[in-house]
C-alpha cells in the first residue's frame, strides 16, 4: 500500500464532496479522484481552486491523502472516508422508508 | 403564541429578497467565497461535510402548528425528508442545496420562521423552559421574556459583533429545565422577599473547550429592568471579552479571569448610566408581548378520567408510558407529554417530514396547536387533556413516537459529529444507537431511572457532554475514534461539571465501557438514588476500577 495525494472540495451550487480528477475536472465520485504525487502539488492545485466560477465552482478545497493499494484508493482518515461514502448511519427518513 | 407584526413581516420579506440576491451574486462568481461566507452564515447557513446545513431558529422552543408543517414541507421539498432538533431547541436541515435556499427561506418566513442569528458572534436563539406556561411550579412565564429579548436582541447594532457568540437560556422554575446554569447568561424568574417577581441574574456558564457554571451577579433584578442589564453585561463583554484569542473569547472567560465580584461591579457601573433610560420597561409593552402568551382557555376536564384509569390497568405499555412520558399540569384535568425522539437504534433528535405533519395534526387535535422542542432533542405537548392521552398515546404509537423513556438511559443527548458535521473528531450518533439499544431494555432502563447520557464529537460540546451524569466526548487520538468519559454532571438546577474519569477509550470498547459503569451504579445504589446520586456519595474510584477493567 502507498500513499498518494489529491485535492477534495464542496460543490458551490449544492454543497457536495467533489474529487478533483486527472483531466482538472471535478467529480461527485470518489473513484474518479487523480493522484497526485506531492502534499504541496495539490496543495497548489487546492489554492487555485476558489477562483473558479461557473456551473462546477467549489468552494473550500484543501488537500488529503488517499491509500493506494493495486487498483483500490480510498482516503486515508474517517472524516475524508465519511465523506466520500456518506454517513456511517441511516438517517431516519431512510429507516423509516426501509421498514 | 407570539405572532409577527407589520414590521416583523416586511424585515423578513426583505432579508429574503436580500438573501436571495446574494445568493444569486454567489452563484454567478460576482461574490467570492470569502465575501459570501459572513453573508450566509447571518442566515443561518453552514457548510457541512455532505452539504450545506441551514439552522432554523425555534424561539424559546414553541411552535406553531402551522411552523411545524412548514418545517415538514422544507424537509421533504429540499431535503432528504428529515429534519435533526438541536440542544438549542432549533431545527437543522443537513442536505440543503444553496441554489435552493432563498426559496426554502420564503417559504419559512410564510411561517414566520428564520435563521438569522443562529450563528455568528451574536445573540443567539433565547432558549427557554419546554414546560413554560404548564409547569406547576413555574412562577411566570419565561416566554414572555424570551420574546422580548428576541425583540431587543434581533440586529441590535451593537451586539452583533461580539467577541463570540452569546447564549441566553430563562426559566420561570424553581425546577430549571432549561440548562440555565451553563449559558452565557441565565435568568431565573423567582419572588423576593417582598413577594415581587424579578430575576436571579448569572453570567459567564458554558461548556465547550473550557467549562463553567455562570455565576450569580445579581439575586433579585426589577422586571422592568432586564433589558438595560443585559444591555450593561453585553456592553463590559463587548469592551472587555478576548478578541485575539476564539479560545478565550467567551464570556465565560472574562467572567473567572475578573471573577464575579468584579464583573458585577463593571455591570453595576455600566447599568447606572442607563438603568432608567430608553430600555427601561414600560409595563404596557410588557402586557402587551404577555397577551402573546395568555393560556389557553382550557374547557374543564375530569381531573381522573375513567378512561384514563381503565386504560392503565389494562396496558402495560401504556402504563409505561404515562410513567415515564406524561407529567402534571398545572391545570387540573390536562397533562404535559413529552413525545421522544430517541426510538431504539434511531439518531436522536430526528424527525421524517411526515412525522412533523402528523404531529401538527395531532398538535391541534390534542394541544391547542401548539408543539415544543426541549433542549435533550425531544418534542412537547404542553396541553393534553388526561382523557384524551390513550388516544394519543395509540396515534403517537403508530407513528413510531411514544417510546417511552424520556429522562431514561435511552434519552440519550448526542451531536450530529463526525457522520455530518465538520467540526467534529469522532462520531456520537453510532455510539448512541448502540448505547440506547444495549441500555434501553425497557424494564431494566425503567429500573435504572433517570439517567442522562450525553455525547459530543468535539471539544465544542453541542452534545452537552460535561454535564451529563455520563458524558462522552469523541477525541481523535491518531486517526482513530475515542471516547473520554465524564461522570458527574448535571445540567439542572443542582448544576454541576462532570469530572473526567480516565484515559480515553475506543470506539470499540464505549458502549461495554459504559454498560459497565451503570453496572456498577446498580451494585452501588441505595434505595431511590440516580446513577448522579450514587456517583456524588461514593465518588470515582469504584467507577475508575470499571474503567481501567474495560479499556
Amino acid at each position: 500500500m502507498t500513499v498518494a495525494h489529491a485535492v477534495t472540495a464542496n460543490r458551490l451550487r449544492d454543497g457536495i464532496p467533489v474529487y478533483r480528477t486527472e483531466d482538472g475536472g471535478w467529480s461527485p465520485q470518489f473513484s474518479a479522484v487523480g493522484q497526485l504525487a506531492t502534499a504541496a502539488e495539490a496543495e497548489a492545485i487546492a489554492a487555485a481552486a476558489g477562483a473558479v466560477n461557473g456551473k462546477d465552482a467549489v468552494v473550500g478545497a484543501y488537500a488529503i491523502t488517499v491509500e493506494v493499494d493495486g487498483a483500490a484508493v480510498r482516503p486515508t482518515s474517517l472524516r475524508e472516508r465519511i465523506r466520500a461514502e456518506g454517513p456511517t448511519v441511516q438517517p431516519l427518513a431512510a429507516m423509516r422508508k426501509a421498514s | 403564541m407570539y405572532r409577527y407584526d407589520e414590521f416583523d413581516h416586511d424585515f423578513l420579506a426583505e432579508r429574503v429578497a436580500q438573501f436571495g440576491d446574494q445568493v444569486a451574486r454567489r452563484l454567478s462568481g460576482e461574490l467570492t467565497e470569502e465575501e459570501f461566507r459572513p453573508l450566509r452564515l447571518m442566515n443561518g447557513l453552514y457548510l457541512q461535510l455532505h452539504a450545506y446545513m441551514l439552522r432554523i431558529a425555534i424561539p424559546y422552543g414553541t411552535l406553531s402548528a402551522t411552523q411545524l408543517r412548514a418545517l415538514a414541507h422544507v424537509a421533504r421539498r429540499y431535503d432528504n425528508g428529515y429534519g435533526h432538533f438541536t440542544t438549542r431547541q432549533n431545527m437543522q436541515f443537513n442536505w440543503i442545496k444553496l441554489e435552493e435556499v432563498p426559496q426554502a427561506m420564503a417559504d419559512l418566513a410564510a411561517a414566520e420562521m428564520h435563521g438569522i442569528q443562529t450563528s455568528g458572534n451574536c445573540i443567539r436563539n433565547v432558549t427557554a423552559d419546554q414546560w413554560a406556561g404548564v409547569a406547576p411550579d413555574e412562577i411566570e412565564d419565561p416566554r414572555v421574556w424570551c420574546e422580548i429579548i428576541r425583540q431587543w436582541s434581533t440586529l441590535h447594532p451593537e451586539f452583533s459583533f461580539l467577541p463570540r457568540k452569546f447564549k441566553i437560556a430563562v426559566t420561570g422554575s424553581p425546577h430549571d429545565r432549561a440548562a440555565v446554569r451553563v449559558h452565557d447568561i441565565g435568568l431565573r424568574l423567582h419572588r423576593n422577599e417582598a413577594g415581587e417577581i424579578g430575576f436571579e441574574v448569572m453570567v459567564g456558564g458554558g461548556l465547550g473547550r473550557t467549562p463553567y457554571i455562570a455565576k450569580t451577579i445579581r439575586e433579585f433584578l426589577p422586571k422592568q429592568d432586564l433589558l438595560s442589564y443585559l444591555e450593561a453585561i453585553l456592553r463590559v463583554y463587548n469592551q472587555l471579552g478576548r478578541r485575539d484569542n476564539i479560545y478565550k473569547a467567551r464570556i465565560k472567560i472574562l467572567v473567572h479571569a475578573l471573577g464575579a465580584e468584579k464583573i458585577a461591579e463593571l455591570v453595576e457601573a455600566e447599568w447606572q448610566q442607563m438603568r432608567d433610560g430608553a430600555l427601561k420597561l414600560p409595563q404596557a409593552t410588557i402586557d402587551a408581548i404577555s397577551t402573546h402568551f395568555a393560556p389557553p382557555d382550557y374547557p374543564t376536564r375530569d381531573p381522573m378520567p375513567p378512561q384514563l384509569m381503565a386504560a392503565r390497568l389494562r396496558d402495560p405499555d401504556f402504563a409505561r408510558w404515562l410513567r415515564s412520558n406524561v407529567a402534571p399540569h398545572r391545570v387540573p384535568g390536562y397533562a404535559i407529554v413529552s413525545i421522544s425522539l430517541k426510538p431504539e437504534g434511531a439518531p436522536p433528535g430526528d424527525c421524517t417530514a411526515g412525522q412533523m405533519d402528523a404531529l401538527a395534526d395531532l398538535s391541534e387535535r390534542y394541544s391547542f396547536g401548539e408543539t415544543r422542542v426541549t433542549h435533550e432533542q425531544n418534542l412537547v405537548f404542553p396541553h393534553v387533556a388526561q382523557e384524551h392521552l390513550p388516544e394519543l398515546w395509540r396515534a403517537l404509537d403508530a407513528l413510531e413516537l411514544a417510546t417511552p423513556n424520556i429522562g431514561l438511559a435511552s434519552d440519550i443527548i448526542a451531536c450530529p459529529g463526525l457522520d455530518y458535521c465538520s467540526l467534529a473528531n469522532a462520531r456520537s450518533i453510532p455510539v448512541a444507537q448502540h448505547l440506547g439499544q444495549r441500555l434501553g431494555a425497557l424494564d431494566r432502563q425503567h429500573d435504572l431511572g433517570n439517567l442522562q447520557v450525553k455525547i459530543s464529537g468535539c471539544i465544542n460540546a453541542c452534545g452537552h457532554h460535561h454535564v451529563g451524569h455520563i458524558g462522552l466526548l469523541g477525541v481523535d487520538k491518531n486517526g482513530e475514534e475515542f471516547y473520554q468519559i465524564t461522570l458527574g454532571g448535571s445540567a439542572a438546577d443542582d448544576a454541576s461539571l462532570g469530572a473526567i474519569l480516565g484515559p480515553a477509550v475506543a470506539y470499540d470498547k464505549v458502549v461495554d465501557t459504559v454498560a459497565s459503569l451503570v453496572e456498577g451504579y446498580v451494585g452501588l445504589r441505595e434505595n431511590g438514588e440516580r446513577f448522579l446520586d450514587t456517583y456524588r456519595r461514593v465518588g470515582a474510584a469504584p467507577f475508575k476500577e470499571r474503567l481501567n477493567a474495560a479499556r
